[in-house]
């Protein structure tokens, strides 16, 4: 039983980690319907800002909690300041071509910036500090749950009921929801559609970094390579949801977190990342729309 | 447009004069430096404790995007006062036409070529041969990719799996059975070709963006396969020692057998080119046009898109399985490492920026991609750095490749006046 409730808990982390990226795909998708191949690559710059920052307060003898914190929202400054670049550079001059064009160009851009970061920083494995303390209140529960696990999940949680408010009832998340639905027809009510864009590119880069500073502190660990399979297996879930909606995410990034864990945990390690992709070959197949996506149908 | 005036519309292209093109240059200079600032200023080392500091990289990278930005918004404005003409081609692609078009100037371009293409291997050392045979091994999957990209418009993303099943189908028989090179080259095509039809059966319904995903998901599932099933692939140290291609029976030494295997190659490009440009102007290469232009109105003029799309497929992953079974014989070594996303993404940018549908462009886009980070080894480091830059500007600038693809025009033999010719 313990088992079962360490793979549960361990798959409700993983899953609150594509969570937080997959929220960036669903909400990009949504808007520009492009497949943001770079969004892992945002988590990555995430989690290596992080890294630094962090690498830099510490030996500046900054106080534990302080150090999370600024880390934390240098991340998110540059992530977001990375997605906004992004989004100027290789997916606006695109607007209205065949769509084929922006995704070449954005796994280009996800290609460079992997290079990029390789070449500026290493190629090597660096080590992250931890920087969630563990609490004193955690100590009954150790065996089973760290507390880097618990802040991540309240992170995630936090976030999706956040952003899910923003866009019911803030101005920007209304012109966000009126492009998703009609492009031509919010630039006709006077909303500003390329400030919305950008936004949605700067909302869903500052969710990955958040995600990419926590999971790099859970795990210890990161390389330039990171974003790739994270990107995949946060794309997948955004899939299984359904692309496009913002609760179908957190549910897909769920699903995919507990199937991921219990397969590694009851069937084999070895095929970690062969579940995942099975996973979404299989939704692909079957049930292309995802859990909570709409069937579209196709006007000529 | 004199001198002067190109100078003065370079320097102020998309802004009002150049005071403000001066300021929009320093703005993007100033943000890309902030960009750019902690990943590529500081390197820390959390375990020594020590920090790095780069800031000549941040004169660069101001120096760079000024001047970079003039560039950028000049091109930007070109292609907008271009939009409306049409496509020019480009001196390179006028020559190559005017080569083309005069039967004198073309069969003896091709015999200059055939006799260089001949003579190489003789006049060259084997490092130089060896780059070129890996330059038509890419050749060859750029034109087997091009047949599912650029003529048929479906995006995989996992091309890459057919040539490992291809590499592995005859590195495993050779190992187990000693099965011969030649006998594999076949077969290679066939599982190619077979593996195509069983993977694209199920993902072809699926449209853009998730197809690129799903196969390269597949592309992913069989090289974590290959990693993991130890007990056949030999996991990730791979198989060694494989036979190279024999001439009837005789055994060849290191050069020989590399000269060897560069006629093959080059027969090998030949057949391709052959076929592929056969299967383009064929009933089945027109089907994939029209089904890349528009599925709907595709399928109203009755064509089976299944069918069409299967075939793709099928025939790309053909060519893919064939260089399997070269890259193996090649190599004398294979393990998964060689079968990454980044060799899909490799080979898709042979196609894309040499031009998507067009023979000579993927050809072109081999060679450069393939033979110029190999003559600037200092380079090599930058090598994927610059293929995602080329990339994205080659999508943003230019989205029909270095050469695009022209249609071949029927045009009726009478001089009847105002034959339409599409």
């Amino acid at each position: 039983m313990d088992y079962f409730l360490e793979l549960f808990l361990g798959g409700l982390t993983r899953g609150s980690i594509y969570a937080l990226i997959a929220l960036g795909y669903t909400m990009v998708y949504g808007i520009i319907e492009l497949i943001n191949f770079a969004h892992g690559e945002i988590y990555m710059i995430g989690a290596f800002t992080g890294l630094i920052v962090a690498g830099l307060l510490t030996m500046l003898g900054f106080p534990g909690i302080s150090i999370l914190a600024i880390a934390v929202v240098c991340a998110i400054i540059w992530a977001a300041a990375y997605g906004y670049t992004i989004e100027k550079v290789a997916y606006k001059p695109l607007r209205g071509a065949q769509r084929l064009s922006p995704l070449i160009s954005a796994i280009g851009m996800s290609i460079f910036l992997q290079n990029y970061v390789m070449l500026s920083q290493t190629s090597d494995f660096l080590p992250f500090p931890e920087l969630i303390p563990e609490f004193g209140f955690m100590e009954g529960l150790g065996s089973i749950m760290s507390s880097s696990e618990l802040v991540i999940i309240l992170a995630t949680v936090a976030a999706c009921i956040g952003l899910t408010l923003f866009i019911k009832f803030t101005k920007l998340g209304k012109a966000m929801r009126a492009t998703a639905q009609n492009r031509k027809m919010a630039m006709l009510v006077g909303i500003n559609v390329d400030m919305v864009i950008s936004a949605t590119f700067v909302i869903g880069s500052s969710l990955a970094a958040v995600g990419g500073v926590l999971i790099a502190s859970h795990i210890g660990q990161i390389n330039y390579f990171i974003g790739f399979i994270a990107g995949i297996k946060a794309f997948t879930a955004a899939v299984l949801g359904g692309i496009g909606s913002i609760p179908g995410a957190m549910l897909g990034a769920l699903v995919l977190g507990l199937t991921e864990a219990f397969a590694t945990g009851y069937v084999s390690s070895d095929y970690e990342d062969v579940f995942a992709f099975c996973l979404l070959v299989l939704i692909l197949i079957f049930r292309p729309s995802g859990i909570m996506g709409k069937e579209k149908t196709q006007k000529v | 447009m004199n001198h002067q005036g190109f100078l003065s519309f370079f320097l102020t292209a998309g802004c009002d004069n150049f005071a403000q093109a001066f300021k929009r240059s320093l703005v993007a200079a100033v943000w890309f430096v902030f960009l750019t600032f902690p990943i590529m200023v500081i390197r820390v080392n959390t375990i020594e404790k020590t920090v790095h500091w780069h800031w000549e990289r941040m004169g660069y990278i101001a120096v760079a995007v000024f001047f970079g930005s003039f560039i950028w918004r000049w091109l930007l404005a070109r292609k907008e006062l271009k939009k409306d003409e049409s496509k020019e081609e480009t001196r390179v692609e006028s020559l190559l036409t005017r080569v083309q078009s005069h039967p004198i100037l073309k069969y003896s371009a091709l015999v200059i070529l055939a006799g260089m293409a001949a003579v190489f291997p003789k006049v060259f050392d084997l490092y130089q041969t060896n780059i070129m045979i890996s330059c038509l091994l890419y050749i060859v999957l750029g034109l087997g990719l091009n047949i599912v990209v650029g003529l048929a418009g479906l995006l995989d993303l996992g091309f890459v799996a057919f040539y490992a099943v291809g590499a592995y189908a005859y590195a495993l028989t050779n190992m187990h059975w000693g099965i011969n090179f030649w006998y594999m080259l076949p077969v290679g095509a066939l599982l190619g070709a077979l593996l195509g039809v069983l993977l694209g059966f199920p993902v072809l319904r699926l449209k853009g963006d998730y197809l690129a995903i799903v196969t390269l998901g597949f592309g992913e599932i069989i090289r974590l396969v290959l990693e993991n099933w130890g007990d056949v692939t030999m996991g990730p140290s791979g198989i060694s020692s494989i036979d190279r291609p024999a001439l009837f029976g005789i055994e060849l030494g290191v050069i020989g057998s590399t000269h060897y295997m560069y006629y093959i190659m080059i027969g090998l490009m030949i057949l391709t080119i052959f076929s592929v440009n056969r299967l383009q102007n064929s009933r089945i290469g027109r089907a994939w046009l029209a089904l890349r232009e528009d599925e709907i109105a595709c399928q109203a003029m009755g064509i089976d898109k299944m069918k069409t799309k299967l075939m793709a497929f099928a025939l790309g992953a053909t060519w893919a399985g064939m260089a399997g079974v070269i890259f193996a014989a090649k190599t004398t070594f294979i393990n998964p490492a060689s079968f990454t996303f980044w060799e899909s993404a490799i080979i898709l940018s042979i196609v894309v920026i040499g031009g998507m549908g067009s023979i000579r462009g993927v050809i072109a886009g081999a060679v450069i991609l393939i033979l110029v980070p190999e003559y600037l080894r200092d380079f090599a480091e930058f090598r994927m750095l610059l293929f995602g830059a080329i990339m994205v500007l080659v999508m943003v600038f230019r989205p029909q490749g270095l050469i695009s693809a022209k249609r071949k025009i029927y045009k009726y033999k009478t001089n009847t006046a105002g034959a339409p010719n599409e």
